[in-house]
């Protein structure tokens, strides 16, 4: 017989764990789910929206009575839960309805804070948490024409506001002298006002309420000064407070929640708790991302996987009102021992202050442009040190290191023509219709459904910005750990640290040990693996074909038409006469369509079908040239100017260095794929300065340029050092990509990942610590010796032949048995 | 419907596929990590994209061209994405792959 869960509260928070569950093990529970509510569930969230008259109720459903149905879940929904009997182990709702119980989720929210005034069950009087709360106040609007609002909270403000564009004067009174004191600072609360003012609401603050004045039903307030404000309804919206009645009506122990441990069990470890009813290491919370964190934890526990934990979650706010952008995160108040780094333009609208604290972001407030509110949440979240960029920060992302043009304009401002994701045509209308009807809450839903920032990425600020203008107050982004893939918990971190600690030398071993939970990984963390494996263990560790992407299996580039291209490798970029009459007689002989020089300085063959590959090959190879792993993640080109040797400019012989270092580098695997140049002046004519690794040559020796990019965001390199002679350049360069490849996740370029680790990081093991230089550089030679075999003379003489050629089927068809 | 000898499923790579060619039909042949043997059109319901060069996972391939994930016994798009690839009838017999082949795509092969 299948053990029984019992879900109590039937909201947002508790039926993400249920669905997380049904993912996990469909068959191990039969459930049942009790609500208070006469509804599905719903996305709270979008509450707003439907005050605002923006949405219907029918568009914030997520789980309809149906959906419970084909699921086989029994739902009870308007059937409220009084008492859980833990000694006959089973859930008594009000109509006397009893559910016995293996285990139980409680999921009972919070309930809004009611002030003891006097008046306060007048009618007229309501608070602002349910479906119910806003038909009441969406009926009051049709007949009233003034309303007080209670609270200049997030809550509070979004009420304000839709009661507005409902009709309604509106009145918001407020204790402290800056609204949303929670989240925003005394100059961005201003601003805030100030708008909020323009569409129409009127402020009284700071001010406290002394009585709700009415006899039938309400007709206004009184404040503790004497003034009164008149009001045909009252919202009282002055916090929330977790709903811990039953459990401890129930005996289990609650302090401002119900207390819980890492596995979200509460003191009765047969009864899990989740949501906003909880408290976890002294912390509730209100927002969606954390609640989901948790809900995934309790799924996991219940499905036996035991392995999931939660940790706690940093959240961050926006504010749900149509054309108005702000976002805060963590403590921006500061104090002893913080710095404010402010960002003041008020004629635009627009206010950034950041938190500072040894180095690191502690907090931010931003109001008119929120562009970067993810950035600065990511950098606080993962403490990246900021003196690197500090004196742009507070510009951007886009003004760090970096020209792109992502994320330029205020995303609210668009029209829902825009194009955002310019890889997949995804307009700015199509995003948030996918997000509202296909209730996504988290940027890789969006990129599912959408595919917007799915390919390139460069839209993921302006996506991530219409999740949260969408969602609103109670988005937040996905958790700080990001697991390697959806097969594992483990970050790419933690998954190269157990490979070194454990010595893991195969991809089933680490998979073994990780409890991977696909049995043979994804397209995702297979590759991953692979790089990782091979970069941990030179010359030991056998490579696994089958978990590399089609262009490093056959050793060209797949194109639109399944065709592949062919990039022979040119030394520097420099050929000859005869070179290029061995590549022309190859294009003839095989009919190439189309011959293309690339802008690493190759010649690249396009339109070649798969099975003529290893004799197109065999053909280059006879005329010496190798592979140019023009389609790998490994050392691409080093692109060079003419250098002393002819330019009058010159100041080094560019050309000799740069086919030096292929020479020493060709064959080399890394994270992503990695492109070098050498220039022979700084009119620097071979474009080093957005490359991975540029050599700028000057008249008293070279400088080296690290972290450069040409690709989807421009971002020219940082300067690293200056050295004398071509040796050093050679060892500190090799140095770089050794580091780079220890250190960078997989597919992730050096670009990013100096952004991330900083540069000073970099400095330090490259230029300040010598002996670390030389044993970077050491294990990178040693490396070498296992990877400079050329793939194309191997496959030329027959390895893997069957890669290559098709099936043959038997001619003679055999008769059907 | 005839069924045809494609060689030895020691031909097929695990975790890969080979690619078959019966006149201007490609046909992709999968074998898993577990030994299963699968049979879908060469084409990815999105942008035609050659799902032989996939990388395989479980029972599903992940087209090279832009990653849509393809479950290997029905020809469906997984996840988010809609769309579908024909799928061929395999079986494994003494060793030998048998594809069953509709008749006449096997008489514009010969």
């Amino acid at each position: 017989m299948k053990r029984q869960l019992v879900l109590v509260g039937n909201g947002m928070a508790g039926m993400r764990a249920i669905e997380e569950l049904l993912t996990l093990a469909p068959e191990l529970y039969d459930i049942t789910v009790f609500g208070s509510e006469p509804h599905g569930n719903y996305n709270r969230i979008l509450l707003s929206p439907v005050l605002a008259a923006e949405k219907t109720v029918a568009d914030i459903m997520l789980h309809t009575r149906e959906w419970y149905a084909e699921n086989g879940i029994a739902l009870h929904a308007g059937d409220e839960v009084v008492r859980i009997d833990r000694a006959r182990r089973r859930v008594i709702a009000k109509s006397g309805f009893e559910a016995p119980y293996d285990r139980v989720i409680l999921a009972t929210g919070s309930n809004p804070i009611v002030l003891p005034l006097p008046g306060k069950d007048l009618p007229g009087v309501v608070t602002y948490r349910d479906i119910a709360d806003v038909e009441r106040m969406i009926a009051a609007s049709r007949e009233g024409k003034r309303a007080v609002v209670i609270g200049g909270g997030l809550l509070g403000l979004e009420a304000a506001y839709g009661l507005q564009r409902r009709g309604m004067g509106v009145t918001v009174v407020h204790l402290s002298s800056t609204l949303m004191e929670r989240q925003l600072d005394a100059a961005a609360g201003a601003l805030l006002k100030r708008s909020l003012e323009e569409r129409g609401l009127e402020f009284v603050m700071p001010a406290q309420t002394a009585r709700i004045l009415g006899d039938e039903r309400v007709r206004g307030i009184e404040l503790a000064d004497g003034r009164e404000v008149p009001a045909d309804l009252v919202v009282m919206a002055v916090g929330i407070r977790p709903n811990v009645a039953l459990a401890k009506a129930s005996g289990i122990a609650c302090e401002r929640g119900v207390l819980v441990n890492d596995t979200m069990q509460t003191f009765d470890p047969r009864i899990y708790a989740v949501g906003e009813c909880v408290q976890h290491r002294g912390a509730c919370y209100g927002l969606v991302a954390p609640l989901f964190e948790q809900a995934k934890v309790v799924a996991n526990h219940l499905a036996e996987f035991g392995i999931g934990r939660y940790l706690g979650s940093q959240t961050s706010t926006k504010l749900k009102v149509t054309g108005i952008d702000l976002f805060s995160a963590g403590d921006f108040t500061g104090g002893a021992g913080t710095e404010e780094l402010v960002f003041k333009d008020a004629a635009r609208g627009v206010y950034k202050k950041l938190v500072v604290e040894d180095n690191k972001i502690k907090g931010a407030v931003l109001y008119g442009d929120t562009v970067d509110g993810a950035w600065y949440f990511q950098l606080m979240r993962d403490g990246i040190e900021i003196n690197d960029f500090r004196e742009n920060v507070l510009f951007g992302q886009a003004h760090v290191g970096d020209s792109g043009t992502s994320g330029a304009d205020a995303v609210t401002l668009l029209p829902e023509t825009a194009e955002i994701c310019g890889c997949n045509g995804v307009c700015k209308g199509d995003i948030v219709k996918a997000i509202t009807k296909k209730n996504l809450f988290t940027l890789d839903e969006v990129r599912a459904h959408t595919k917007a920032s799915s390919s390139c990425g460069s839209c993921t600020g302006l996506v991530e910005q219409l999740l949260a203008n969408t969602l609103g107050g109670d988005y937040s982004e996905a958790p700080a750990k990001k697991p390697m893939c959806p097969c594992t918990i483990y970050t790419h971190e933690e998954v190269r640290a157990a490979i070194a600690r454990e010595r893991l030398k195969s991809i089933p071993a680490v998979m073994r040990f990780l409890e991977w939970k696909a049995p043979d990984g994804c397209h995702k963390c297979r590759p991953a693996l692979n790089f990782y494996l091979l970069c941990a263990w030179p010359g030991e560790y056998e490579d696994d074909k089958q978990s590399r992407f089609i262009n490093e299996r056959a050793h060209g580039n797949i194109q639109r038409d399944g065709t592949y291209s062919v990039v022979p490798r040119i030394w520097g970029g420099v050929t000859s006469a005869k070179e290029l009459r061995a590549i022309a007689d190859v294009a003839e002989k095989y009919a190439v369509p189309t011959i293309k020089v690339t802008g690493g300085q190759r010649i690249d063959l396009l339109g070649v079908k798969k099975e003529d590959l290893p004799s197109v090959w065999r053909d280059l190879n006879a005329a010496g040239f190798v592979s140019g792993h023009a389609y790998g993640k490994a050392l691409r080109t080093v692109k060079t100017c003419v250098g002393k040797e002819w330019c009058r400019f010159g100041t080094q012989d560019s050309t000799r260095l740069g086919i030096r270092m292929e020479r020493v580098m060709w064959g080399s695997w890394h994270p992503h794929k990695v492109k070098l140049a050498v220039s022979g002046c700084p009119r620097n004519c071979a474009e080093a300065t957005i490359k991975d690794l540029g050599v700028v040559c000057v008249d008293s020796g070279y400088e080296l340029h690290v972290g450069g990019n040409g690709g989807i965001k421009v971002r020219a390199t940082d300067f690293l050092c200056k050295v004398a002679t071509e040796e050093e350049v050679i060892e500190h360069a090799c140095a770089f990509l050794q580091l780079y490849r220890e250190e960078a996740r997989y597919l992730e370029r050096t670009a990013p990942w100096i952004e991330r680790v900083g540069l000073s990081h970099v400095r330090e093991r490259i230029v300040d610590d010598a002996a670390g230089r030389k044993r970077l550089y050491a294990r990178f030679l040693d490396a070498q010796k296992h990877s400079q075999t050329d793939p194309w003379a191997e496959r030329a003489a027959g390895l893997h032949a069957e890669e290559f050629a098709p099936l043959e089927p038997n001619v003679e068809p055999e008769p059907v048995s | 419907m005839s069924w045809v000898d494609v060689g030895p499923v020691t031909a097929l790579p695990e975790r890969g596929a080979r690619c078959l060619k019966v006149g201007s039909l490609a046909i992709a042949v999968f074998r898993t990590s577990t030994g299963a043997v699968f049979a879908l059109r060469d084409q990815c319901p999105h942008r035609g994209g050659p799902l032989s060069q996939g990388i395989v996972h479980g029972t599903r391939v992940t087209c090279p061209l832009h990653d849509w994930v393809i479950d290997l016994a029905t020809g469906c798009a997984t996840g988010a994405d809609e769309g579908s690839t024909p799928t061929y009838s395999v079986r494994v017999e003494e060793g030998r792959v048998l594809l069953e082949l509709p008749a006449e795509a096997l008489a514009k092969a010969s």
